[in-house]
């Protein structure tokens, strides 16, 4: 079968593809957050957690 | 009690729970009457008699409890919930043992087929699902569910969520375990593998997780921590993950409501496709996002250090999130499915080197500033140890997905000895560490009744992996080579029985490996029975001497 442009075409073509980069960019941004020098200091006491409840 | 009296009541959740399983014995009942299978009747019957035992259950708890429920604090500290975790830490280390045995009796038929007697019910073919969802999903899930009511209580300062649903979703998930185990025993199995179960028990099985995904959200709802804690976030996962695994690879269509049979809607390539992606992420999100949780906890918490990176932690979970979802086809290489997905899901696999790494070095860097523990306490021995063997599966398992290393390993011993490293290594190992915390922690126990055992335990199952694990390598690649082997005439050099008889030997010492492993869980049921029953009870301190952080 030959590909036809069409409109539905190109947005099917576009949704589909379109995830690639968004998850991407979604897990690029987890990356910025786990690194932003702001949230050192709450991971830091988020990984000393287990060993101050009660 | 100067409290003011309140008049006693039934909550919606017990009339109703009574009244739903009312009904419900009432259909068994008559679904037994109608089947048009064996087995079926025996599973609604069973199903009757459980639901008349929950009516009765339910009604006599009411009956018994005080007019109040159980308050969320006490004198300012969370009421935590402990019940349902012992009742779920009990089955895990039943389950275990049982499915431990039943491994080592298929092994020992694999040796000696005689053993399977020429029984139907103890053939190799009915017991291996048998040993599989016994330990994975009865020994395993058991394990996950107590850990994880444990940890988000604790992690989250709240009790538990519900009154009678934490009890419904432990009871229940081992009431699935038994219409599964007892349904492979007599034949009803709908041929996917780890996904066994048929239709009427992965419907019930979508009640309880459903059930059991409420508990564990609204309790992280309603927490007093502010952050929730890493193992939340695998444990989170590990519940979501697995119901859309569940509800993706299972829509069938019974032959009849009154029968054990169904067929499911896709049939080929496709069916096979979707088996793997489920397969491969019962092993990415069951076996490794649940117990990843686990180490993220009792690590920190058995060798008194926090988390080595919480950064590390945040990265490498959504990292496992984002690429074990593709990672399925490698199930599949050489076979109909087409070529570019075979090399899709070979390229996630290698690619999940990464994360996997990045989870085990999280792990055994956490114990920097600890390190001599590990020669004083074998329990936190046993911890390090899972996460060493979860590093070594996860290295061995991505090499196996490339293709070419595949054509030899395919089909042989060498993927049931990668799997057994990640199973009894890893699982196994990081499971009885767990416990061998937990049991003391929700008995209110001082200790363990001996860490001599546990030593014990340590070293008799550590050997018998390792028998275990080297037995099938050499077998599988023995096998593997055997296979491919040609002569100068270009005809295969071996028939089929000849590399059956050449892994006899490695059988055997299977066998032996397995043998031992079980022998540790035995010394560990011991242990465990003694702590509970004689052990010293841990004194309650006010909250005023907690040491502070």
């Amino acid at each position: 079968m030959k590909a036809i442009l069409t409109l539905d075409n190109l947005a099917s073509g576009l949704v589909t593809t379109i995830w690639t980069p968004v998850f991407v960019a979604i897990f690029l941004a987890i990356i910025a957050y786990a690194f932003w020098p702001r949230n050192k200091a709450a991971f830091d006491e988020a990984a000393h957690l287990p060993l101050r409840e009660e | 009690m100067s409290q003011p009296s309140i008049s006693k009541s039934m909550t919606i959740g017990e009339s109703g729970l009574a009244v739903v399983f009312a009904v419900t014995a009432f259909l068994c009942v008559i679904a037994s009457a109608k089947a048009l299978d064996a087995p079926f009747a025996f599973h609604a019957a069973l199903s009757a008699a459980a639901s008349l035992a929950a009516v009765f259950v339910i009604i006599n708890r009411y009956l018994d409890r005080p007019a109040a429920l159980p308050p969320q604090e006490i004198n300012g500290r969370p009421n935590y919930n402990m019940g349902p975790i012992k009742f779920s830490s009990f089955m895990a280390m039943f389950w275990g043992i049982a499915g431990f045995l039943v491994g080592l009796i298929i092994a020992s038929q694999l040796a000696w087929p005689a053993l399977n007697f020429d029984l139907p019910w103890t053939s190799f073919g009915r017991l291996r699902p048998l040993h599989t969802s016994a330990v994975i999903f009865a020994f395993g899930g058991n394990v996950l569910i107590a850990t994880s009511f444990y940890v988000v209580q604790k992690s989250c300062r709240a009790r538990l969520a519900g009154d009678l649903a934490p009890w419904f979703v432990v009871v229940g998930y081992n009431f699935f375990i038994l219409i599964a185990g007892t349904g492979y025993l007599l034949g009803v199995t709908q041929s996917k593998e780890y996904a066994e179960p048929e239709w009427y028990a992965d419907l019930w099985l979508t009640i309880v997780w459903v059930a059991y995904l409420l508990v564990f959200l609204a309790t992280v709802i309603k927490r007093k921590e502010p952050h929730i804690f890493v193992a939340n976030w695998f444990y989170l996962a590990f519940i979501v993950t697995i119901a859309v695994l569940h509800l993706g690879n299972n829509p069938a269509l019974p032959v009849s409501v009154f029968g054990s049979k169904s067929y499911i809607a896709w049939g080929g390539i496709q069916d096979a496709m979707f088996q793997w992606w489920y397969g491969h992420n019962a092993v990415g999100f069951f076996l490794t996002a649940g117990f990843l949780a686990i180490m993220y906890y009792f690590i920190p918490k058995r060798a008194e250090r926090p988390i080595y990176s919480y950064r590390l932690s945040i990265i490498h979970f959504w990292a496992l999130i984002f690429l074990y979802i593709w990672a399925g086809p490698h199930h599949l290489h050489y076979t109909a499915l087409p070529d570019w997905t075979q090399t899709l899901g070979m390229t996630f696999s290698i690619m999940l080197w990464m994360p996997s790494w990045g989870g085990m070095i999280n792990g055994l860097m956490t114990l920097s500033g600890a390190w001599d523990k590990l020669r004083t306490d074998p329990v936190l021995r046993m911890l390090v140890v899972s996460v060493a063997f979860y590093g070594m599966s996860t290295f061995e398992g991505p090499m196996m997905s490339i293709k070419v290393v595949n054509s030899l390993s395919h089909y042989t011993d060498w993927t049931i000895g990668h799997v057994h490293s990640g199973a009894l290594g890893w699982v196994g190992f990081v499971s009885f560490g767990a416990l061998y915390c937990l049991v003391p922690w929700a008995w209110n126990r001082k200790g363990l009744y001996s860490l001599k055992l546990v030593n014990w335990h340590f070293w008799v199952a550590t050997l018998g992996i390792v028998l275990y694990i080297s037995a099938m390598w050499v077998s599988g690649i023995l096998q593997g080579l055997m296979w491919r082997a040609y002569t100068s005439l270009g005809f295969l050099e071996y028939s089929f029985i000849e590399t059956v008889e050449a892994m006899h030997p490695f059988y055997i010492i299977r066998a032996a490996g397995g043998g031992l492993f079980l022998i540790g869980a035995l010394i560990m049921a011991y242990n465990l029975w003694m702590t509970v029953r004689v052990g010293e009870q841990e004194v309650q301190m006010p909250v005023a001497l907690q040491p502070a952080e």
